[in-house]
């Protein structure tokens, strides 16, 4: 049974497609990341899914319910893109009041605060917090409950790198205990192997439902070889390799997965003009703008 | 229940810390001991008690304070929490769209009926201060303080209204002292406008009295200044306040807060975030 099935979805705004035909699902345990560039149409997907905005066509199941439903409130976690709760209010407060509304004791709150690492904070208004600690309530609020499917928009926008690391461990807790997961970010840099599958939304339309893994092999992306050669003979490797030279020492070979043996060959052959050879596959960045340059009109 | 209680603490936390309490309890408090001191002539004349003099006094303030406070607490309710980004998420809770404005409402009324419990204590006490038959206008008294509640929750509604409309707290906040101004100041002006222009023809007989009653301020008016003899003659009032029956602008008075609710909820329900 799939947390969340999304079938055929269509959404526009005033004739403006935002999401056009987008089908996929979400099995249980399986933290799935939505990537696009800002205007992909990444929030309008969770708004549609939380049940916030009415869709054009297309189906939508959330828990085997419709979205916005009852049942589909209660299993369910939402951190909006840049939320800022009222800052008059202490961090304790707010997530009481968000524990209450689940009709949960506010009593939790402390605990939950300090399972994002806010527990110090707690007693100080939210007006005094950074923006990762502001992200952070919001983070807390989505785990209230145990719920079976959070939809976290940009969770890790104004994250520091270790806090990243932090969130993406607590999103490892989530999932091994069976919850699903979608979270949207603007880099594959910043989701990489911390997640399950990748969607990759670019215009409304969805290029890209894979693994990481598969994402590499389906793009099939030149290899970059990075040639140093030796003092004064860059021009020589240049010409012998048939490659592009890029400063004074450094020639750069693009080749193909299945011919990598055979260009290393070349390379070894020219011996002594060589210094060093390095392997550099294909960037994460370099596969995310494969998949997103292919749909845009 | 626990869901509207659990809006309605946070809401009272903030109007607390944004001195949203003190500013409306100081106010009422400084108009309150104004009135008592500008109404310490002697009253004997009108054959009034004192307190049903000071009630005289405290509406016409009220019509002026009450709906300016509750459109000041009610402006930021829906526009904030768009802004803030915070509305979506509420609305993904199992909480729906009517028990979240109730909850808000419910904190500013108490704000309001903590304000307002204040001043007029202040100005009733004045009045036993300065006359010992004060005790007479103590219904009257009551009878401003409750519809004084309702004329509160009223503009509560409208401003939530206003809030929903606008999105945006600014333009709320115009559009919020915008509606004052036209139902406070503005509509009594034109009524009265209207009937000198009208001199005693088919407006004033028979359009005037409905218009009155539309206008919840009015009706507010109406009801606390004939509602008892006494304050009646404190006021000096007549004509078109004697020819509306009781029934009818306390009718006003209580309908209103229900339809301004229902307008409220409308607005937000009309909102997709
Ligand atoms: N309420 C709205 N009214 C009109 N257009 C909208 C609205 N919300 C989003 N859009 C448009 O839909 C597209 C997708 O937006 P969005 O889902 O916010 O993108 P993302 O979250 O991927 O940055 C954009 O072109 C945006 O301008
Ligand atoms: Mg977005």
């Amino acid at each position: 049974m799939t947390r969340l099935t999304l079938s055929r979805v269509t959404k526009r705004f005033d004739g403006q497609v935002a999401l056009d035909d987008v089908s996929f699902g979400i099995a249980p345990g399986d933290r799935v990341a939505l990537l696009g560039h800002n205007g992909a149409g990444k929030s309008t997907l969770m708004k549609l899914v939380l049940g916030l905005i009415p869709l054009d066509s297309g189906e939508i199941s959330v828990l085997g319910a419709a979205p916005g439903s009852r049942r589909a409130r209660r299993g369910v976690a939402y951190l909006p893109e840049n939320v800022a709760f009222h800052p008059a209010l202490t961090g304790l407060e707010q997530i009481g009041q968000y524990l209450r509304l689940r009709g949960e004791p506010a009593s939790g709150a402390q605990a939950l605060l300090e399972r994002v690492g806010l527990g110090a904070a707690a007693r100080r208004r939210i007006g005094t917090y950074s923006k990762g600690m502001r992200q952070r309530v919001g983070l807390a609020q989505a785990l209230i409950g145990k719920p079976d499917l959070l939809i976290l928009d940009e969770p890790t926008s104004g994250l520091d790198p270790v806090s990243r690391r932090e969130f993406y461990a607590l999103l490892d807790g989530l999932a091994a205990e069976g919850a699903a997961v979608l979270l949207s970010s603007h880099a594959l840099t910043e989701v990489e192997a911390r997640t399950d599958r990748i969607v990759i939304l670019s215009h409304g339309v969805m290029v890209a439902n894979d693994t990481l893994a598969g994402l590499r092999k389906r793009a099939a992306l030149p290899i970059e070889l990075h040639v140093a050669a030796r003092e004064g003979q860059a021009d020589e490797v240049a010409r012998r390799l048939d490659g592009r030279r890029v400063n004074g020492s450094q020639v750069r070979l693009d080749c193909h997965h299945d011919d990598k043996l055979a260009r290393l060959e070349q390379v070894a052959g020219l011996g002594a003009l060589i210094d060093d050879v390095e392997i550099v596959p294909p960037s994460l960045e370099d596969i995310y703008s494969h998949f997103s340059r292919r749909a845009a009109p | 229940m626990t869901r509207i209680a659990a809006i309605a603490q946070a809401e009272f936390r903030i109007a607390l810390r944004n001195r949203w309490v003190a500013i409306a309890v100081a106010m009422m408090a400084l108009f309150a001991l104004v009135l008592s001191a500008a109404g310490s002539a002697p009253t004997g004349a009108l054959g009034a008690d004192r307190l049903s003099v000071t009630v005289a006094s405290l509406t016409s303030l009220a019509v002026y304070l009450v709906p300016l406070v509750a459109l000041l607490m009610a402006f930021d309710a829906i526009a904030g929490e768009v802004e803030r980004g915070t509305l979506p998420l509420m609305l993904t809770y199992p909480l729906s769209r009517p028990e979240l404005l109730a909850g808000k409402a419910l904190a500013h009324l108490l704000t309001l009926a903590l304000a307002l419990a204040v001043g007029y204590g202040i100005a009733a006490a004045a009045a036993f201060y300065g006359d010992p038959r004060a005790a007479t206008g103590l219904p009257a008294l009551a009878r401003l303080y409750w519809t004084s509640l309702l004329l509160g929750g009223t503009f509560l509604g409208i401003g939530y209204a206003l809030s929903a409309l606008a999105r945006r707290p600014g333009a709320a906040a115009g559009l919020a002292i915008a509606l004052w101004l036209v139902l406070i100041v503005l509509y009594d002006l034109g009524l009265l406008a209207a009937v000198v222009a009208d001199n005693g023809g088919y407006f004033t007989t028979d359009i005037f009295p409905w218009l009155l009653l539309a206008n919840p301020a009015d009706a507010f008016r109406l009801y606390n200044l004939a509602a008892s003899e006494a304050t009646a003659a404190a006021a000096g009032i007549g004509g078109a306040a004697r020819s509306i029956p009781l029934w009818q602008s306390l009718g006003a008075i209580a309908l209103w807060p229900l339809l301004a609710f229902a307008l409220a909820v409308a607005a937000l329900r009309r909102l997709t975030p």
